[in-house]
Protein backbone atom coordinates (compact mmCIF):
# COMPACT_ATOMS: atom_id res chain seq x y z
CA UNK A 1 0.00 0.00 0.00
CA UNK A 2 0.72 3.22 -0.93
CA UNK A 3 1.40 4.15 3.08
CA UNK A 4 3.33 1.25 3.89
CA UNK A 5 7.10 2.01 4.78
CA UNK A 6 10.37 -0.35 4.65
CA UNK A 7 12.44 -1.11 7.67
CA UNK A 8 14.53 1.71 6.49
CA UNK A 9 12.43 4.16 5.91
CA UNK A 10 10.51 3.83 9.76
CA UNK A 11 13.84 3.64 10.66
CA UNK A 12 14.55 7.12 9.03
CA UNK A 13 11.41 8.80 9.88
CA UNK A 14 11.74 7.74 14.11
CA UNK A 15 15.47 8.90 13.98
CA UNK A 16 14.45 12.38 12.28
CA UNK A 17 11.43 12.73 14.73
CA UNK A 18 14.16 11.85 18.02
CA UNK A 19 16.59 14.30 16.36
CA UNK A 20 13.85 16.77 15.91
CA UNK A 21 12.46 16.82 19.40
CA UNK A 22 15.98 16.19 20.73
CA UNK A 23 16.43 19.76 19.59
CA UNK A 24 13.04 21.42 20.54
CA UNK A 25 12.81 19.74 24.12
CA UNK A 26 16.38 19.73 25.01
CA UNK A 27 15.73 23.81 26.78
CA UNK A 28 12.96 21.90 28.54
CA UNK A 29 14.74 19.25 30.01
CA UNK A 30 17.55 20.88 30.61
CA UNK A 31 15.73 23.42 32.70
CA UNK A 32 13.83 20.55 34.85
CA UNK A 33 17.41 19.27 35.68
CA UNK A 34 18.50 22.70 36.87
CA UNK A 35 15.49 23.02 38.98
CA UNK A 36 16.05 19.88 40.44
CA UNK A 37 19.49 20.58 42.19
CA UNK A 38 20.24 22.46 44.64
CA UNK A 39 21.89 25.96 44.16
CA UNK A 40 25.63 25.22 45.14
CA UNK A 41 25.52 21.87 43.38
CA UNK A 42 23.80 23.56 39.88
CA UNK A 43 27.48 25.61 39.63
CA UNK A 44 29.02 22.19 39.62
CA UNK A 45 32.55 21.37 36.93
CA UNK A 46 32.36 19.07 35.40
CA UNK A 47 29.41 18.89 33.89
CA UNK A 48 26.59 16.12 34.78
CA UNK A 49 23.73 15.31 33.69
CA UNK A 50 22.32 13.32 36.83
CA UNK A 51 23.31 13.44 40.21
CA UNK A 52 22.33 11.80 43.36
CA UNK A 53 21.20 14.94 44.93
CA UNK A 54 18.59 15.99 43.22
CA UNK A 55 14.85 17.28 45.11
CA UNK A 56 12.13 19.38 44.26
CA UNK A 57 13.39 21.89 46.91
CA UNK A 58 13.18 24.64 44.61
CA UNK A 59 9.70 24.73 44.06
CA UNK A 60 8.94 24.83 47.55
CA UNK A 61 11.34 27.81 47.93
CA UNK A 62 10.86 29.63 44.86
CA UNK A 63 7.52 30.92 46.74
CA UNK A 64 9.83 32.62 48.65
CA UNK A 65 12.10 34.04 46.32
CA UNK A 66 9.31 34.82 43.45
CA UNK A 67 6.53 35.98 45.93
CA UNK A 68 4.36 37.18 43.75
CA UNK A 69 4.64 34.44 41.04
CA UNK A 70 1.20 33.89 41.56
CA UNK A 71 0.50 36.95 40.55
CA UNK A 72 2.50 36.64 37.70
CA UNK A 73 0.88 33.80 36.17
CA UNK A 74 -2.82 35.30 36.57
CA UNK A 75 -1.47 38.76 35.30
CA UNK A 76 -0.54 36.72 31.89
CA UNK A 77 -3.35 34.65 31.68
CA UNK A 78 -5.51 38.12 32.75
CA UNK A 79 -3.48 40.28 29.88
CA UNK A 80 -4.12 37.80 27.44
CA UNK A 81 -7.66 36.78 28.07
CA UNK A 82 -8.62 41.24 27.64
CA UNK A 83 -6.28 41.34 24.76
CA UNK A 84 -8.49 38.27 23.26
CA UNK A 85 -11.70 39.62 23.65
CA UNK A 86 -11.35 43.25 23.17
CA UNK A 87 -8.98 41.93 20.21
CA UNK A 88 -12.29 39.99 18.76
CA UNK A 89 -14.79 42.96 19.74
CA UNK A 90 -12.55 44.76 16.88
CA UNK A 91 -12.27 41.69 14.65
CA UNK A 92 -15.63 40.08 14.29
CA UNK A 93 -17.53 43.51 12.80
CA UNK A 94 -14.41 44.51 11.27
CA UNK A 95 -14.28 41.19 9.34
CA UNK A 96 -17.99 40.87 8.16
CA UNK A 97 -17.93 44.21 6.85
CA UNK A 98 -14.93 43.20 4.68
CA UNK A 99 -16.27 39.94 3.81
CA UNK A 100 -19.97 40.44 3.01
CA UNK A 101 -20.10 44.36 1.84
CA UNK A 102 -18.71 46.20 -1.76
CA UNK A 103 -18.30 49.79 -0.92
CA UNK A 104 -15.79 52.44 -1.95
CA UNK A 105 -12.42 51.92 -0.06
CA UNK A 106 -13.34 48.76 0.85
CA UNK A 107 -10.11 46.93 -0.99
CA UNK A 108 -7.76 49.75 0.38
CA UNK A 109 -8.33 49.99 3.54
CA UNK A 110 -8.23 45.84 3.56
CA UNK A 111 -4.49 46.78 2.42
CA UNK A 112 -3.90 49.13 4.94
CA UNK A 113 -4.41 46.31 7.43
CA UNK A 114 -2.50 44.00 5.77
CA UNK A 115 0.56 46.54 5.51
CA UNK A 116 0.10 47.25 9.50
CA UNK A 117 1.19 44.15 10.18
CA UNK A 118 4.23 43.55 8.90
CA UNK A 119 5.27 46.64 11.36
CA UNK A 120 6.78 44.84 14.58
CA UNK A 121 5.73 46.40 17.93
CA UNK A 122 9.23 47.21 18.41
CA UNK A 123 9.84 49.90 16.24
CA UNK A 124 7.32 51.99 17.58
CA UNK A 125 8.03 51.47 21.04
CA UNK A 126 9.56 55.42 21.59
CA UNK A 127 6.02 56.98 20.32
CA UNK A 128 3.67 54.49 21.67
CA UNK A 129 5.66 55.41 25.03
CA UNK A 130 4.74 58.81 24.70
CA UNK A 131 1.15 57.95 23.65
CA UNK A 132 0.72 56.02 26.91
CA UNK A 133 1.90 58.76 28.91
CA UNK A 134 0.40 61.22 27.12
CA UNK A 135 -3.09 59.01 27.99
CA UNK A 136 -1.92 58.28 31.39
CA UNK A 137 -2.03 54.26 30.76
CA UNK A 138 1.72 53.60 31.72
CA UNK A 139 1.78 51.07 34.81
CA UNK A 140 -1.44 50.02 34.19
CA UNK A 141 -3.18 46.64 32.42
CA UNK A 142 -4.51 49.10 29.75
CA UNK A 143 -0.79 49.96 28.21
CA UNK A 144 -0.16 46.42 27.98
CA UNK A 145 -3.51 45.06 26.71
CA UNK A 146 -4.33 47.52 24.50
CA UNK A 147 -1.12 47.57 21.93
CA UNK A 148 -1.42 43.58 22.14
CA UNK A 149 -5.09 44.30 21.19
CA UNK A 150 -4.19 46.37 18.32
CA UNK A 151 -0.93 44.23 17.14
CA UNK A 152 -3.28 41.07 16.46
CA UNK A 153 -6.42 42.66 15.07
CA UNK A 154 -5.25 42.87 11.53
CA UNK A 155 -3.88 39.26 11.35
CA UNK A 156 -7.22 38.36 13.09
CA UNK A 157 -9.60 40.26 10.00
CA UNK A 158 -7.79 37.91 7.93
CA UNK A 159 -8.44 34.67 9.72
CA UNK A 160 -12.08 35.73 10.57
CA UNK A 161 -12.41 37.14 6.81
CA UNK A 162 -11.36 33.93 5.15
CA UNK A 163 -14.10 32.20 7.71
CA UNK A 164 -16.75 34.30 6.79
CA UNK A 165 -16.47 34.33 3.13
CA UNK A 166 -17.10 30.55 3.20
CA UNK A 167 -20.69 30.57 5.17
CA UNK A 168 -22.79 30.93 2.08
CA UNK A 169 -24.74 34.43 1.06
CA UNK A 170 -28.44 32.46 1.03
CA UNK A 171 -28.17 32.65 4.98
CA UNK A 172 -28.42 36.51 5.59
CA UNK A 173 -31.10 36.80 2.43
CA UNK A 174 -33.21 34.56 4.15
CA UNK A 175 -33.24 36.30 7.37
CA UNK A 176 -33.52 39.17 5.30
CA UNK A 177 -36.60 38.42 3.71
CA UNK A 178 -37.97 37.34 7.20
CA UNK A 179 -37.36 40.91 8.51
CA UNK A 180 -34.23 40.49 10.49
CA UNK A 181 -31.87 43.83 11.17
CA UNK A 182 -28.46 43.13 10.41
CA UNK A 183 -27.43 43.52 13.48
CA UNK A 184 -29.24 40.38 14.59
CA UNK A 185 -28.63 38.84 11.34
CA UNK A 186 -25.07 38.97 12.34
CA UNK A 187 -25.23 38.15 16.00
CA UNK A 188 -28.48 35.57 15.45
CA UNK A 189 -27.36 33.70 12.53
CA UNK A 190 -23.96 34.53 11.25
CA UNK A 191 -22.12 34.41 14.84
CA UNK A 192 -23.24 30.79 15.41
CA UNK A 193 -22.54 29.32 12.61
CA UNK A 194 -18.83 30.99 12.24
CA UNK A 195 -18.31 29.97 16.09
CA UNK A 196 -15.42 27.37 15.02
CA UNK A 197 -14.15 30.26 13.31
CA UNK A 198 -14.10 32.15 16.57
CA UNK A 199 -12.42 29.98 18.73
CA UNK A 200 -9.57 29.76 16.01
CA UNK A 201 -9.04 33.22 15.84
CA UNK A 202 -9.46 33.67 19.76
CA UNK A 203 -7.36 30.95 20.52
CA UNK A 204 -4.44 32.19 18.10
CA UNK A 205 -4.89 35.39 19.44
CA UNK A 206 -4.54 34.10 22.94
CA UNK A 207 -1.14 32.26 22.36
CA UNK A 208 0.21 35.08 20.17
CA UNK A 209 -0.66 37.80 23.17
CA UNK A 210 0.94 35.47 25.88
CA UNK A 211 3.94 34.57 23.51
CA UNK A 212 4.73 38.37 23.63
CA UNK A 213 3.90 40.00 26.66
CA UNK A 214 7.40 41.02 27.44
CA UNK A 215 8.49 44.31 25.39
CA UNK A 216 5.07 46.22 26.52
CA UNK A 217 5.15 45.58 29.55
CA UNK A 218 9.20 46.01 29.98
CA UNK A 219 9.00 49.52 28.33
CA UNK A 220 5.00 50.18 29.25
CA UNK A 221 4.93 49.10 33.22
CA UNK A 222 7.23 49.11 36.07
CA UNK A 223 4.86 48.34 38.99
CA UNK A 224 5.58 44.71 39.59
CA UNK A 225 2.22 43.88 40.68
CA UNK A 226 1.23 43.89 37.01
CA UNK A 227 4.00 42.25 35.28
CA UNK A 228 2.95 39.20 33.44
CA UNK A 229 5.12 36.40 33.89
CA UNK A 230 8.17 36.73 31.24
CA UNK A 231 8.52 40.28 32.42
CA UNK A 232 8.31 38.94 36.51
CA UNK A 233 10.96 36.56 36.14
CA UNK A 234 13.18 38.99 34.13
CA UNK A 235 13.66 41.22 37.04
CA UNK A 236 15.05 37.68 39.07
CA UNK A 237 16.75 37.24 36.08
CA UNK A 238 18.90 40.55 35.93
CA UNK A 239 20.19 40.07 39.29
CA UNK A 240 23.43 39.74 40.28
CA UNK A 241 23.39 36.37 41.46
CA UNK A 242 20.84 34.54 39.32
CA UNK A 243 19.19 31.42 41.28
CA UNK A 244 19.27 29.18 38.49
CA UNK A 245 17.06 26.21 40.06
CA UNK A 246 14.12 29.09 41.07
CA UNK A 247 14.18 30.59 38.16
CA UNK A 248 14.09 27.68 35.91
CA UNK A 249 11.64 25.80 38.55
CA UNK A 250 9.56 29.18 38.18
CA UNK A 251 9.11 29.43 34.34
CA UNK A 252 8.66 25.64 34.22
CA UNK A 253 5.50 26.29 36.72
CA UNK A 254 4.30 29.49 35.17
CA UNK A 255 4.47 28.00 31.88
CA UNK A 256 2.20 24.91 32.37
CA UNK A 257 -1.31 26.20 32.63
CA UNK A 258 -0.66 27.43 29.13
CA UNK A 259 1.16 23.90 27.71
CA UNK A 260 -2.39 22.51 29.45
CA UNK A 261 -4.25 25.09 27.15
CA UNK A 262 -2.12 24.18 23.98
CA UNK A 263 -2.83 20.05 24.81
CA UNK A 264 -7.16 20.63 25.04
CA UNK A 265 -7.37 23.20 22.00
CA UNK A 266 -4.32 22.20 19.83
CA UNK A 267 -7.12 21.16 16.77
CA UNK A 268 -8.29 24.46 16.44
CA UNK A 269 -4.60 25.76 16.46
CA UNK A 270 -3.99 23.43 13.52
CA UNK A 271 -7.33 24.14 12.04
CA UNK A 272 -6.40 28.13 12.20
CA UNK A 273 -3.24 27.91 10.33
CA UNK A 274 -4.40 25.65 8.22
CA UNK A 275 -6.87 28.43 6.92
CA UNK A 276 -4.22 30.17 5.56
CA UNK A 277 -3.71 33.35 7.87
CA UNK A 278 -0.58 32.63 10.70
CA UNK A 279 0.52 34.93 13.08
CA UNK A 280 4.04 34.47 15.24
CA UNK B 1 -31.97 57.35 -9.09
CA UNK B 2 -29.26 58.23 -7.00
CA UNK B 3 -28.35 55.34 -4.45
CA UNK B 4 -28.12 56.41 -0.72
CA UNK B 5 -24.77 55.62 1.00
CA UNK B 6 -25.12 52.80 3.11
CA UNK B 7 -22.98 53.56 6.31
CA UNK B 8 -23.51 49.71 7.77
CA UNK B 9 -20.34 48.41 6.62
CA UNK B 10 -18.23 51.43 7.47
CA UNK B 11 -19.78 51.80 11.22
CA UNK B 12 -18.62 48.01 11.55
CA UNK B 13 -15.12 49.07 10.70
CA UNK B 14 -14.80 51.59 13.52
CA UNK B 15 -14.00 49.95 16.43
CA UNK B 16 -11.03 48.24 14.51
CA UNK B 17 -10.12 51.42 13.11
CA UNK B 18 -9.99 52.99 16.40
CA UNK B 19 -7.68 51.15 18.11
CA UNK B 20 -5.45 50.39 15.10
CA UNK B 21 -4.94 54.09 14.09
CA UNK B 22 -4.13 54.93 17.66
CA UNK B 23 -1.98 52.45 18.78
CA UNK B 24 -0.23 51.60 15.40
CA UNK B 25 -0.70 54.45 12.81
CA UNK B 26 -0.48 57.44 14.84
CA UNK B 27 2.82 55.72 16.10
CA UNK B 28 4.04 55.84 13.04
CA UNK B 29 3.13 58.98 11.57
CA UNK B 30 4.91 60.30 15.01
CA UNK B 31 8.04 58.53 14.38
CA UNK B 32 8.15 60.17 10.76
CA UNK B 33 7.90 63.73 12.96
CA UNK B 34 10.45 62.51 15.45
CA UNK B 35 13.02 61.63 13.07
CA UNK B 36 13.25 65.30 11.77
CA UNK B 37 13.88 66.46 15.39
CA UNK B 38 16.66 66.39 18.05
CA UNK B 39 14.08 64.74 20.69
CA UNK B 40 15.16 63.67 24.32
CA UNK B 41 15.22 63.95 27.56
CA UNK B 42 15.58 67.60 27.12
CA UNK B 43 12.80 69.96 27.81
CA UNK B 44 13.33 71.89 24.05
CA UNK B 45 13.07 69.71 20.99
CA UNK B 46 13.65 71.47 17.93
CA UNK B 47 14.00 70.45 13.97
CA UNK B 48 16.87 69.98 12.72
CA UNK B 49 16.09 68.56 9.39
CA UNK B 50 17.99 65.79 7.73
CA UNK B 51 21.05 65.67 10.91
CA UNK B 52 19.47 61.99 12.16
CA UNK B 53 20.02 60.66 9.20
CA UNK B 54 23.20 62.03 8.02
CA UNK B 55 24.36 60.96 10.93
CA UNK B 56 23.09 57.72 10.93
CA UNK B 57 25.43 56.79 7.92
CA UNK B 58 28.61 58.44 10.17
CA UNK B 59 28.29 55.92 12.52
CA UNK B 60 28.37 52.02 11.68
CA UNK B 61 24.45 51.88 10.46
CA UNK B 62 25.81 50.70 7.10
CA UNK B 63 27.21 47.38 8.87
CA UNK B 64 24.71 47.29 11.13
CA UNK B 65 22.53 45.95 8.17
CA UNK B 66 24.42 43.87 6.38
CA UNK B 67 24.79 42.10 9.92
CA UNK B 68 20.17 42.46 10.28
CA UNK B 69 19.90 40.93 6.90
CA UNK B 70 22.61 38.40 6.90
CA UNK B 71 21.19 37.64 10.49
CA UNK B 72 17.60 37.03 8.85
CA UNK B 73 18.85 34.91 5.99
CA UNK B 74 20.36 32.40 8.05
CA UNK B 75 17.39 32.17 10.45
CA UNK B 76 14.90 31.92 7.72
CA UNK B 77 16.89 29.84 5.81
CA UNK B 78 17.42 27.38 8.74
CA UNK B 79 13.70 27.53 9.37
CA UNK B 80 12.48 27.08 6.41
CA UNK B 81 14.76 23.79 5.77
CA UNK B 82 14.05 22.29 9.05
CA UNK B 83 10.17 23.20 8.97
CA UNK B 84 9.82 21.32 5.76
CA UNK B 85 12.07 18.40 7.10
CA UNK B 86 9.64 18.52 10.28
CA UNK B 87 6.30 19.04 8.43
CA UNK B 88 7.20 15.41 5.87
CA UNK B 89 7.83 13.52 9.22
CA UNK B 90 4.74 15.22 11.01
CA UNK B 91 3.02 14.45 7.87
CA UNK B 92 4.60 10.58 7.83
CA UNK B 93 2.11 8.41 8.78
CA UNK B 94 3.14 6.16 11.48
CA UNK B 95 2.29 5.17 14.90
CA UNK B 96 3.16 8.13 17.76
CA UNK B 97 2.32 11.31 15.24
CA UNK B 98 -0.04 12.37 17.33
CA UNK B 99 2.20 12.70 19.69
CA UNK B 100 5.24 13.71 18.04
CA UNK B 101 3.04 16.69 16.82
CA UNK B 102 2.16 17.80 20.18
CA UNK B 103 5.39 17.75 21.18
CA UNK B 104 7.42 19.95 18.65
CA UNK B 105 4.85 23.09 19.32
CA UNK B 106 5.82 24.34 22.98
CA UNK B 107 8.73 26.42 21.85
CA UNK B 108 5.74 28.51 20.04
CA UNK B 109 3.51 28.38 22.91
CA UNK B 110 5.55 29.20 25.74
CA UNK B 111 6.41 32.73 25.50
CA UNK B 112 8.94 33.82 23.79
CA UNK B 113 11.40 35.34 26.97
CA UNK B 114 11.10 32.33 28.90
CA UNK B 115 12.33 30.30 25.96
CA UNK B 116 15.12 32.35 25.78
CA UNK B 117 16.02 32.88 29.69
CA UNK B 118 16.06 28.51 29.44
CA UNK B 119 18.60 29.27 26.35
CA UNK B 120 20.48 32.02 27.96
CA UNK B 121 21.40 28.61 30.60
CA UNK B 122 21.95 26.08 28.06
CA UNK B 123 25.15 28.59 26.79
CA UNK B 124 26.81 29.20 29.74
CA UNK B 125 30.13 28.26 29.71
CA UNK B 126 31.15 26.59 32.86
CA UNK B 127 27.68 24.99 34.08
CA UNK B 128 25.55 24.72 30.65
CA UNK B 129 24.42 21.94 28.71
CA UNK B 130 25.76 22.52 25.41
CA UNK B 131 29.34 23.46 26.87
CA UNK B 132 29.14 20.96 28.85
CA UNK B 133 28.25 17.75 26.92
CA UNK B 134 30.73 19.35 24.27
CA UNK B 135 33.61 18.85 26.70
CA UNK B 136 32.38 15.28 27.35
CA UNK B 137 32.62 14.66 24.35
CA UNK B 138 36.08 16.05 23.44
CA UNK B 139 34.36 18.57 20.98
CA UNK B 140 35.49 21.25 23.35
CA UNK B 141 38.91 21.67 25.48
CA UNK B 142 37.32 23.67 28.21
CA UNK B 143 34.15 25.44 29.20
CA UNK B 144 33.25 27.73 26.65
CA UNK B 145 31.13 30.86 27.35
CA UNK B 146 28.76 31.08 23.70
CA UNK B 147 27.30 34.38 24.54
CA UNK B 148 31.04 35.93 24.99
CA UNK B 149 33.09 35.67 21.79
CA UNK B 150 31.11 37.95 18.54
CA UNK B 151 30.83 35.13 16.14
CA UNK B 152 29.41 32.31 18.52
CA UNK B 153 27.30 34.58 20.28
CA UNK B 154 25.86 35.80 16.76
CA UNK B 155 25.39 31.94 16.01
CA UNK B 156 23.70 30.83 19.39
CA UNK B 157 21.01 34.09 18.51
CA UNK B 158 20.39 32.08 15.27
CA UNK B 159 20.12 28.96 17.22
CA UNK B 160 17.27 30.19 19.44
CA UNK B 161 15.70 31.93 16.77
CA UNK B 162 15.21 28.66 14.72
CA UNK B 163 14.44 26.71 18.08
CA UNK B 164 11.60 29.67 18.40
CA UNK B 165 10.31 29.56 14.84
CA UNK B 166 10.45 26.24 13.33
CA UNK B 167 7.29 24.56 14.88
CA UNK B 168 5.49 27.40 13.35
CA UNK B 169 7.30 27.16 9.91
CA UNK B 170 6.48 23.03 10.27
CA UNK B 171 3.14 23.29 11.22
CA UNK B 172 2.15 25.99 8.97
CA UNK B 173 3.58 23.29 5.80
CA UNK B 174 2.23 20.22 7.16
CA UNK B 175 -1.26 22.03 6.75
CA UNK B 176 -0.05 22.83 2.89
CA UNK B 177 1.05 18.80 2.37
CA UNK B 178 -2.61 17.68 4.11
CA UNK B 179 -4.58 19.92 1.47
CA UNK B 180 -2.74 17.70 -1.50
CA UNK B 181 -5.34 15.40 -3.01
CA UNK B 182 -4.46 11.66 -2.14
CA UNK B 183 -5.63 11.22 -5.74
CA UNK B 184 -2.34 12.48 -7.19
CA UNK B 185 -0.23 10.83 -4.78
CA UNK B 186 -2.12 7.44 -5.76
CA UNK B 187 -1.95 8.02 -9.86
CA UNK B 188 2.45 8.73 -9.33
CA UNK B 189 2.11 5.82 -7.31
CA UNK B 190 0.52 3.43 -9.46
CA UNK B 191 3.20 4.77 -12.10
CA UNK B 192 5.86 3.10 -9.96
CA UNK B 193 7.54 6.45 -8.59
CA UNK B 194 9.58 5.93 -5.58
CA UNK B 195 8.70 8.20 -2.42
CA UNK B 196 11.27 10.40 -2.81
CA UNK B 197 10.26 11.46 -6.60
CA UNK B 198 6.82 11.81 -5.30
CA UNK B 199 7.98 14.19 -2.86
CA UNK B 200 9.95 16.04 -5.58
CA UNK B 201 7.42 16.12 -8.07
CA UNK B 202 3.97 16.18 -6.16
CA UNK B 203 4.60 17.62 -3.02
CA UNK B 204 7.19 19.89 -3.58
CA UNK B 205 6.05 21.83 -6.44
CA UNK B 206 2.61 21.98 -4.79
CA UNK B 207 3.37 23.46 -1.73
CA UNK B 208 6.02 25.70 -3.47
CA UNK B 209 3.67 28.43 -2.70
CA UNK B 210 3.26 27.99 1.08
CA UNK B 211 6.82 27.33 1.07
CA UNK B 212 7.37 31.02 -0.38
CA UNK B 213 4.69 33.22 1.79
CA UNK B 214 6.20 31.34 4.97
CA UNK B 215 9.47 32.52 3.60
CA UNK B 216 8.31 36.27 3.74
CA UNK B 217 6.22 36.31 6.69
CA UNK B 218 9.72 34.43 8.42
CA UNK B 219 11.60 36.92 6.77
CA UNK B 220 9.33 39.72 8.59
CA UNK B 221 9.17 37.93 11.97
CA UNK B 222 13.36 37.45 12.25
CA UNK B 223 13.92 41.25 10.90
CA UNK B 224 11.28 42.60 13.77
CA UNK B 225 12.35 40.11 16.31
CA UNK B 226 13.84 42.08 19.83
CA UNK B 227 13.37 39.86 22.60
CA UNK B 228 15.31 36.90 21.35
CA UNK B 229 19.26 38.86 20.83
CA UNK B 230 18.05 41.73 24.26
CA UNK B 231 17.68 39.11 26.51
CA UNK B 232 20.24 36.65 25.38
CA UNK B 233 23.14 39.52 24.86
CA UNK B 234 21.46 43.03 25.03
CA UNK B 235 23.47 43.24 21.31
CA UNK B 236 26.96 42.55 22.35
CA UNK B 237 29.41 41.28 22.43
CA UNK B 238 30.95 44.69 21.54
CA UNK B 239 27.83 44.87 18.99
CA UNK B 240 28.14 41.76 16.84
CA UNK B 241 24.73 41.17 17.73
CA UNK B 242 23.14 44.44 17.09
CA UNK B 243 20.60 44.14 14.39
CA UNK B 244 18.60 47.38 13.41
CA UNK B 245 16.12 46.85 15.99
CA UNK B 246 18.19 46.40 18.47
CA UNK B 247 20.27 49.72 17.36
CA UNK B 248 17.14 51.29 17.57
CA UNK B 249 16.19 50.44 21.03
CA UNK B 250 19.44 51.05 22.30
CA UNK B 251 19.90 54.46 20.89
CA UNK B 252 15.99 55.86 21.49
CA UNK B 253 15.02 53.84 24.67
CA UNK B 254 18.75 53.14 26.47
CA UNK B 255 20.08 56.23 25.27
CA UNK B 256 17.01 58.50 25.15
CA UNK B 257 17.70 60.21 22.12
CA UNK B 258 14.16 59.70 20.48
CA UNK B 259 14.81 61.68 17.56
CA UNK B 260 17.90 59.71 16.35
CA UNK B 261 16.43 56.37 17.37
CA UNK B 262 12.96 57.49 15.22
CA UNK B 263 15.50 58.21 12.30
CA UNK B 264 16.15 54.87 12.36
CA UNK B 265 13.08 53.21 12.83
CA UNK B 266 12.25 54.69 9.73
CA UNK B 267 15.26 52.87 7.95
CA UNK B 268 13.51 49.81 9.28
CA UNK B 269 10.39 50.83 7.94
CA UNK B 270 11.67 51.60 4.86
CA UNK B 271 13.17 47.71 4.68
CA UNK B 272 9.70 46.74 5.76
CA UNK B 273 7.68 48.16 3.15
CA UNK B 274 9.99 47.05 0.89
CA UNK B 275 9.09 43.37 2.39
CA UNK B 276 5.03 44.20 2.19
CA UNK B 277 5.57 45.15 -1.32
CA UNK B 278 6.87 41.35 -1.99
CA UNK B 279 4.39 39.83 -0.01
CA UNK B 280 1.38 41.63 -1.63
CA UNK B 281 2.65 40.82 -4.96
CA UNK B 282 2.96 37.22 -4.36
CA UNK B 283 -0.18 37.07 -2.98
CA UNK B 284 -1.90 38.59 -6.03
CA UNK B 285 0.12 36.38 -8.32
CA UNK B 286 -0.91 33.59 -6.36
CA UNK B 287 -4.90 34.17 -6.52
CA UNK B 288 -4.38 34.97 -10.32
CA UNK B 289 -2.76 31.51 -10.36
CA UNK B 290 -5.58 29.67 -8.45
CA UNK B 291 -8.30 31.36 -10.37
CA UNK B 292 -6.82 30.53 -13.36
CA UNK B 293 -6.74 26.97 -12.47
CA UNK B 294 -9.97 26.84 -11.76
Amino acid sequence: MIDKYNWYEKLAIYAGMLVFLTFILAPFVEAFVVSLRPLDQVFRVPYRFITDDMSFSAYVTMWESVPRLGRYIFNSFFISCCVTLLALSCIIPAAYSFSRFSYKGRDGLLGTFLAINMVGSAVLIIPMYKLMLNLGLLNSYFAMVLPGAAFSVPTGIFLMRSYFLRIPKELEEAAHVDGASRIYTLWRVILPVALPGIMVVAITTFISAYAQQFLFALIFNSNSDLHPLPMGLYEFFGRQRIIWNELMAASLVGITPVLLVYIFLQRYIVAGLTAGAVKE
Amino acid sequence: MQRKIDYFPYLMLVPALALVMTIVAWPLIETFRLSFTNASMRRTVDYVGFKNYIEIFEDDFAEVIVRTFVWMFFGVTIKLVMGTLGAVLLNAAVPGRSLFRVLVMPPWIVPIAIGVFMWSWMYNGQFGMISGLGQRLGLLDGPFEFLAYGSSAFIATIVTDVWIGTPLVALYLLAAMQSIPKELYEAAWTDGASRFYRFRRVTLPLIAPSIATMALLSAIWTFNSFEIIWILTEGGPRGSTTTMIIDTYKTGLARFRYGEGAARAVMILVFLSAFAALYVALLVRLTRRNGAQS
